[in-house]
């Protein structure tokens, strides 16, 4: 009994709480629920306007059954699919990832990495000149005395040793 | 004595692998052709007098079947004269003609040689309805799904309305709505009397 007397409370408490946690059943989904998936979708018949800012009355019924769809239980990817089926996928904002939709996201990568390609071949190209260990293979000597470049050297280099020599 | 002097190497000029240069320019080819393809598309009006009608296939709204069927086939109606309109709940110039087609339907169906088709133009359901009661239609009717007959067509907006002859090819089209009865009687008599 004493056992009893104790463990009421506690279950009093563990029920306040349960019931605390519970969330009121709200059967008509909110505006943002709506614009939600409306702004994930392209009014079908207005020029690349967003279905949750699009003014028209025809906007306005496609909010309206998305609200109806979602009322109903369905999930997001139910009700864009609908739109789809209904539509076509020209109502998705971002296109389904089939055939030449595909350009749409390979497209821009590829040309950034050949971008990208050919900027260091550009940027390692003035190093080519270089030696292996980063030395400049036209060496100068120690007396200052500007050695003639090798045999088969470019001749901007030659051209450019023989304008310093004539410097000094 | 020099820091290092070793023998200047021949520069070898290192470009583009030949293939990759072929790969390039094929991908930028192709590419430009997949644009010119959209705008030459986007550009076109919308199918001609004397062209052959697309075919497609009309899934009918419940209570709008076509001889109770629920699909339409329009390569099925051939040896009849079709008249196919583009409407939607949302679009008020499609209330102007709506009284009208439904009047002339009336007036050809018990012939049975003319058909009413009523394609619903990217709209919601309990609005066509409301639509199709609202103005007492009672010719066949259906959504255009994934807006696959619309673009066959390539309708520029509703409503349009397309009149086929008995051998699928198209005679007269409607830009905007019509202006009277008369003005869709004379058309489909004139293919009547063909």
């Amino acid at each position: 009994m004493k056992k009893l007397i104790w463990f009421t409370p506690i279950m009093l408490v563990f029920a306040a709480l349960w019931v605390g946690t519970a969330f009121a059943q709200d059967p008509t989904p909110s505006d943002d629920d709506v614009n939600r998936i409306a702004k994930q979708l392209f009014c079908p018949v207005c020029e690349n306007t967003p279905l949750d800012v699009c003014p028209t009355q025809a906007c306005a019924q496609w909010r309206a059954l998305i609200r109806e769809k979602l009322a109903a239980g369905w999930t997001e990817e139910q009700i864009k699919q609908y739109f789809v089926d209904q539509y076509g996928a020209r109502v998705l904002s971002e296109p389904p990832r089939t055939g030449l939709n595909w350009l749409v996201y390979l497209v821009p990568p590829v040309l950034f990495v050949v971008g990208v390609i050919i900027l260091v071949r550009t940027f390692r190209s003035p190093k080519e000149s270089k030696g292996g260990d980063g030395t400049d293979s036209i060496s100068t000597p120690t007396d200052g005395t500007p050695v003639q470049p090798a045999a088969g050297s470019d001749d901007y280099v030659a051209r450019l040793e023989e304008e310093l020599k004539k410097r000094n | 004595m020099t820091q290092s002097n070793p023998e200047i190497a021949p520069q070898k000029k290192r470009g583009v692998p030949l293939w990759v240069q072929v790969l390039v320019w094929a991908g930028l080819i192709g590419l430009l052709g997949l644009v010119a393809l959209g705008l030459n598309r986007s550009q076109q009006g919308t199918v001609q007098v004397g062209d052959k009608a697309p075919d497609f296939t009309l899934a009918t709204f419940s209570n709008y079947e076509y001889n109770g069927a629920s699909q339409v086939k329009l390569s099925e109606l051939k040896g009849k004269i079709v008249v196919i309109n583009f409407w939607a709940s949302w679009c008020k110039p499609c209330e102007q003609e709506a009284a009208e087609l439904e009047e002339a339907w009336r007036a050809y169906q018990p012939e049975g040689d003319v058909v009413f088709l009523g394609v619903d133009y990217v709209d919601t359901e309990p609005e066509a309805r409301g639509y199709l009661e609202k103005f007492s239609i009672t010719y066949p009717n259906g959504a255009d799904l994934g807006t696959r007959i619309s673009q066959a067509f390539r309708i520029k907006g509703v409503p349009e309305t397309y009149f086929i002859d008995r051998d699928g090819m198209i005679q007269y089209i409607q830009v905007g709505p019509f202006q009277s009865l008369d003005q869709i009687q004379s058309v489909v008599d004139s293919l009547k009397a063909k």
